[in-house]
């Protein structure tokens, strides 16, 4: 159950798409976002859109992967986009005592859907095409000029790969735990709110024991094979800008160039 | 010099200032080469996994010594080159692989050494495929069987370049036929690389195929010896509740019971030869 939620997985691959630099994918990323917070009326989410669309599919991923992902979201596409149905402003399309449609309520509302899922799968493209631990190696090289205030860049960066790689390990061991306790009729489906999460105090206490014993584990196996800290540390896979990363960011630049024209020159349906 | 020599070590889990109560390690000495295969077998809480630790200064002795090739464990300074020398390979195998992929695991001994980019490639390759993981290099660890992700953990160790390698327990969570791949892959580096290997394991079958038998018991050595010289001491082994090989206890009951038999079979087949023989 747990297990198939394809948010947040990585699909090994050799397209266009994993061979960017990851820090490169990163830095779009974080552009990305603040562009499609910045489009104001549908020719530039257009813009927006379209690019999404190439990157998915230069991702060469199964779009299947990518309806997955959108599948946990989906309750909150619908609950803000019914929101926004609701609160649009000018001449009602129909009304029920306080509920009122209207066309602009309807234009935000597919407006929000698209911003949010274009979101999704935007990050979904990224940790699809991206391994856990070059996302966390390109994070550390990121935040390496933070070294200089002391903050610890390296054993976070060491935390976030430890704790991505023991996620599956602890949900194959949360569903063990839970057919244990249901073998001995524990019972977690039934009874309110309250009950429920009550039912879960039997699952959590286990896991966590075993969690901390793991941790003890993993850091004397770690020791073992001589970690010290980030000192002096190499890493086998060096990350480089190529010519792809410049045309990526190339392209990128269009976009925003594109939805800043759009913003300005498209009147508003909002 | 031996590669390892162990004085007199006693080792003790009681917090300092606590008057120790038993010592998990109680006065053991033992030598070994290089190139050899030892077994260390015993009981839970025997003291052979505090034995283990060891070897790679992960515990350092409260009494007596333990140089690794010249180097004293206890000199602080020495703890990393004694590391790099004698690997270790813990019980779990899920809990040693520390990365979301095999290669990228495989290199964090050496990434952890400062090794160069170019140089780590190349051994954990090299690693990858004296364990035969090689075509599973891009999986993610948690997708393998027991006996591949502890095969995966050997490969990490390999890929440091050590002398010795020390395994605590490598099989004692994994199915029979994970067993079976861990053991032919450490006979093979044996063989054929020349490792040191020293194994940890209360599984008697494979302690019949090391080339020196260490038997523990409460923090001593009880015997020591080939395994031949060792499980033809059944007796002794069953007064301290230890098991011996099947075929060797089949032929410690037949002579119990008249039979004359020339020496004890440690393998199925030798055991078969030898009723065989008898029958005649």
């Amino acid at each position: 159950m747990v297990r198939d939620v394809a948010f947040g997985q990585y699909f090994p691959g050799k397209s266009l798409i994993h061979r960017l630099d990851p820090r490169a994918k990163i830095l779009m990323f974080i552009a990305y976002i603040v562009i499609i917070f910045c489009t104001f009326n549908f020719a530039a989410l257009g813009v927006t859109v379209a690019f999404t669309a190439l990157y998915l599919i230069l991702s060469r991923i199964s779009p299947k992967f990518y309806f997955k992902s959108l599948k946990i979201i989906i309750f909150i596409v619908i609950f803000t986009s019914l929101l926004n149905l609701f609160y649009g402003t000018g001449d009602p399309l129909w009304q029920w005592g306080i509920f009122k449609i209207t066309l602009n309520g309807i234009s935000r509302a597919v407006f929000v859907s698209v911003r949010i899922i274009c979101l999704i799968l935007a990050s979904s493209c990224l940790t699809f095409t991206t391994s856990p631990n070059e996302l966390t190696d390109a994070i550390e090289r990121l935040m390496k000029p933070l070294k200089v205030i002391h903050f610890p860049v390296h054993e976070i960066a060491m935390m976030m790969s430890l704790a991505l790689r023991f996620v599956p390990t602890l949900l194959e061991e949360t569903d063990k735990i839970m057919q244990a306790q249901k073998a001995r009729g524990a019972d977690m489906e039934s009874g309110n709110l309250f009950k429920r999460v009550k039912a879960l105090v039997p699952i959590l206490i286990p896991l966590f024991v075993s969690a901390f014993r793991r941790a003890y584990d993993v850091a004397t196996a770690m020791e073992c094979r001589c970690y010290r800290g980030g000192a002096g540390r190499t890493r086998m896979k060096q990350i480089h800008l190529s010519k792809r990363d410049v045309v990526a960011f190339i392209t990128l630049a269009l976009v925003i160039g594109g939805v800043i024209v759009c913003n300005i020159f498209v009147t508003s349906v909002l | 010099m031996s590669f390892v020599s162990i004085r007199d070590v006693r080792f003790s889990y009681a917090q300092e200032g606590e008057q120790p109560v038993v010592n998990a390690v109680d006065g053991v000495s033992l030598d070994i080469e290089k190139g050899e295969f030892i077994a260390v077998i015993g009981h839970n809480g025997c003291g052979k996994s505090t034995l283990a630790k060891h070897l790679n200064a992960m515990l350092l002795p409260d009494s007596g010594s333990v140089v690794i090739d010249g180097d004293d464990t206890s000199v602080e300074e020495n703890t990393y080159t004694i590391r790099e020398k004698v690997g270790l390979v813990l019980q779990n195998p899920d809990n040693q692989l520390v990365a979301s992929i095999v290669e990228e695991d495989v290199a964090f001994g050496p990434e952890n050494l400062g090794v160069e980019p170019s140089e780590i490639r190349r051994r954990v390759d090299e690693a990858l495929k004296a364990v035969d993981m090689y075509e599973y290099r891009e999986h993610a660890p948690h997708k393998l069987s027991g006996g591949q992700k502890q095969r995966v953990a050997i490969a990490g160790i390999l890929a440091i370049q050590p002398q010795c390698i020390v395994l605590d327990e490598p099989t004692a969570m994994l199915d029979p036929s994970g067993r079976q791949e861990v053991i032919s892959t450490l006979l093979k580096l044996n063989r054929e690389q020349k490792m040191t290997v020293v194994l940890i394991t209360h599984y008697m079958d494979e302690a019949v195929l090391a080339d020196r038998v260490v038997v523990m018991d409460s923090g001593k050595i009880l015997i020591q010896g080939t395994p031949d010289e060792v499980f033809s001491q059944v007796e002794l082994l069953k007064k301290h509740r230890l098991d011996v090989p099947q075929s060797a206890e089949l032929a410690f009951r037949l002579t119990g019971c008249g039979l004359s038999l020339k020496s004890i079979p440690l393998t199925q087949a030798d055991c078969v030869a030898m009723l065989e023989e008898a029958m005649r």
